[in-house]
């Protein structure tokens, strides 16, 4: 093996495959090879780095220098300036958005500066189709360390003592949920890793897998062992294509070194885990629905108990947890309790990933310990609001959490705390809105998107989400009657209690949350007759102010409907019958003449 | 590809030991090569490869190679640093093959200048 003195970790997770990185590859690798420098530097595809604003992104090491917004055109100075000559290129370094002068290492990004990595811990650092890469690493210790000097009980009672809770949202303590499943007197048991990663906006299933399959895949064998399974499957949508692909080459490449088969690691314990690929339907997220679709039934979910620990795929008991909880077991028994426990508050231990996105300047995937409040993700972490515009909420848990408003930005987040303020953890989908969301109009998504993924069997769910729909859709049409917020919380409370499912029983938080903290936008709909954010396109008004119109005609040129009109080198006016409330007339405006009311 | 065994992990670690701490950016020792016009010119890509070489022969794993601009003693050319962690940079002058050699040797991996082709202790002043 012939050693390179650069690698370029170049990043291959989904936003930045998007934004093109594989053709920057074969361009990189070009021009490094006329430079004859194809023995000395090295690319590296790794999954995602987290800072997908900035895509593609690079990292150069031993350099430790960050790149990004990298276009096929930067590629002949890069390799010669830097991987050549040495010189870093100053003009491809991020810039703070508070600061004028880029900063050229990664350590000193306030984006990863204030983050944790114990989930994400191999992200940008290996190839995740490279096994050895992740064994270097340190990747199957913790499955060593189970195998050759664990008890079954003592795996369970060290995760029970992290305090690691399910991160797919319900919070449920891990080793809990082991321990009722290693119970059971039946022999044949099965684990589930549960890949149906559904809200609107997060993506951090997907990047573990993409980035570091092999956590999840050691993640499940020690579980497998300390439950006294056989069996696993990995339960994951097929909207998910790259991390499919990855799983099934780490799953081989698994095999090939005995971490998975008979007599894994020369202990005799013999476990392997094979790919179910879902439809992307969100209701199999929940467990119940999630074992009927791996059976081939239609995803309905079932009344609990016999919780899936009792009974489960075929009757069987089985446990089911999330990847971002698989990933972060290996961990736990590598390090231990006592390390895990020390991070976080006191009944959340840990970190937590949340896919950041929406209103702020860094979009992307961060890990965070528990503890930390929404202003340091969102302020810190985010850089601040995009376009410095005001902050209004922050929606976590996708369409099962709620919307959490400014005066609530020093919340320490832990399962208590965000489930205390109306939201949850969830999964950890995290959108930040700013003062031009309208947050009926949000509730109304959430509830739009609802409709569509109820599973249809309680009644209460389907037609009660489809009523509070209508309802919201009507507020925000401008006919909203003075009786619809109580019978919206009716609804909510109908809908919550007579729900199988997680899914339902959730289902009003966005409504909830959004008329506990933002009541009186609800009220500006219905009793003016206005939307405050300037949204809702049946209650908003465009005008032209004339003191401000410089007569450009810009916004003559592109209303599609020729709403606007008026004299030569005079201020023009919007006629109110034509338009449509496209908004193209503001956007297009250089002197900021046209006006939402 | 033979079945692994606890202790197999370890020597997996090791056999990509090298690589990896790279990434991770703790190293012992940094060897830049200083790769300005004046420096490739003068010769020093084959420092560059003679520097890798001994690298590989050596099998240190705490050792970086990287690559700098003009040292700005061109007429010296080609130059390279040694930084030992927690010690001052040593830069090497009129270098060829065999002296690198020697500067790995004695220097990057035995610790002790090599006095006879070195220029100075230490750093530029910059602000």
């Amino acid at each position: 093996m012939t050693t390179h003195r650069t690698h370029l970790m170049l990043c291959a997770g989904t936003g930045c495959v998007s934004n093109g990185s594989f053709e920057l590859k074969t361009a990189l690798e070009a021009e490094i090879a006329s430079h004859d420098l194809q023995n000395e530097v090295s690319v590296v595809m790794t999954g995602c780095n987290g800072f997908c604003a900035q895509g593609p992104v690079m990292v150069v090491q031993p350099d430790n220098v960050f790149y990004q917004l990298l276009g096929q055109d930067d590629v002949a100075e890069l390799v010669e300036e830097h991987f050549l000559k040495g010189r870093p290129v100053e003009r491809l370094m991020y810039t703070p958005p508070a600061e004028k002068t880029p900063v050229p290492t990664m350590s000193e990004i306030g984006f990863f500066e204030k983050q944790r990595l114990i989930a994400l811990r191999n992200r940008g650092l290996i190839d995740p189709e490279k096994i050895d890469e992740a064994i270097a690493r340190g990747a199957y210790k913790g499955l060593a360390k189970a195998l050759t000097s664990m008890s079954n009980g003592d795996i369970i009672a060290e995760v029970k003592a992290a305090g690691l809770r399910g991160r797919g949202g319900g919070g449920f303590p891990t080793g809990v949920k082991w321990e009722r499943t290693a119970e059971q007197a039946e022999p044949q048991k099965f684990i589930v890793c549960n890949a149906d990663e559904g809200d609107p906006g997060a993506f951090m299933d997907r990047s573990i897998i993409e980035s570091d399959p092999h956590s999840v895949i050691e993640g499940m064998a020690i579980g497998a062992r300390a439950i006294g399974a056989s069996r696993g499957f990995i339960y994951i949508r097929n909207e998910y294509p790259l991390a499919v692909e990855r799983m099934e080459l780490a799953l081989d490449q698994a095999r090939e070194y005995g971490l998975l088969g008979d007599d894994i690691l020369g202990s005799g314990f013999a476990f392997d885990i094979s790919i179910l690929r879902g439809a992307g339907a969100f209701v199999c997220g929940e467990e119940t629905s999630l074992m009927r679709s791996l059976e081939g039934l239609p995803p309905e979910p079932r009344v609990r108990p016999p919780f899936p620990s009792e009974s489960g795929i075929q009757g069987k008991p089985t446990n089911i947890n999330n990847v971002e909880t698989w990933a972060t077991v290996p961990e736990i028994i590598h390090r231990g309790a006592d390390w895990f426990s020390s991070i976080g508050t006191e009944k959340s231990k840990g970190t937590k990933v949340f896919a950041l996105v929406g209103k702020v300047k860094n979009t992307g995937l961060v890990e965070v310990p528990m503890g930390i409040t929404l202003r340091e993700i969102i302020f810190d972490i985010g850089g601040g609001m995009e376009n410095d515009k005001e902050f209004k909420a922050v929606q976590t848990g996708g369409p099962s959490g709620g919307c959490l408003p400014a005066s609530l930005l020093d919340l320490p987040i832990d399962y208590e705390r965000l489930a205390e303020a109306g939201s949850i953890m969830g999964s950890g989908g995290m959108i930040v809105l700013d003062e031009d969301n309208c947050m009926v109009d949000v509730a109304r998504y959430f509830l739009e998107f609802l409709r569509d993924e109820s599973c249809g069997k309680c009644t209460a769910c389907r037609e009660g989400v489809d009523a509070m729909y209508t309802i919201v859709s009507r507020i925000c049409a401008g006919e909203g009657r003075d009786s619809d917020l109580d019978l919206l919380e009716d609804l909510a409370a109908a809908v919550r209690d007579g729900s199988l499912c997680a899914l339902g029983g959730t289902a009003p938080n966005p409504v909830l949350s959004t008329l506990k903290h933002f009541r009186d936008e609800y009220e500006a709909h219905i009793h003016e007759k206005r939307c405050p954010a300037g949204v809702c396109r049946a209650l908003i008004t465009y005008t032209i102010d004339p003191e401000a119109c410089k007569a450009c005609m810009l916004c003559v040129k592109n209303c599609p409907q020729e709403a606007i009109s008026g004299e030569p080198k005079q201020p023009q006016t919007i006629d109110q019958e034509l338009c449509i409330q496209c908004g193209v007339c503001k956007d297009v405006c250089k002197f900021g003449a046209v006006v939402v009311t | 590809m033979a079945k692994l065994r606890p202790e197999d992990l370890d020597k997996i670690a090791d056999r990509m030991k090298k690589a990896m701490s790279l990434r991770e950016g703790g190293g012992r020792a940094k060897v830049t090569v200083h790769m300005g016009t004046c420096g490739i010119a003068a010769g020093a890509r084959k420092i560059m490869s003679t520097v890798m070489a001994c690298v590989d022969e050596s099998d240190a794993s705490d050792v970086i190679v990287t690559a700098s601009g003009c040292a700005g003693l061109c007429s010296h050319e080609p130059m390279l640093t040694v930084e030992i962690a927690g010690e001052a940079p040593v830069k090497y002058i009129d270098l060829d093959e065999e002296k690198v050699r020697r500067v790995f040797a004695e220097h990057v991996l035995g610790g002790s200048i090599v006095v006879e082709h070195a220029l100075a202790v230490g750093s530029e002043r910059t602000p």
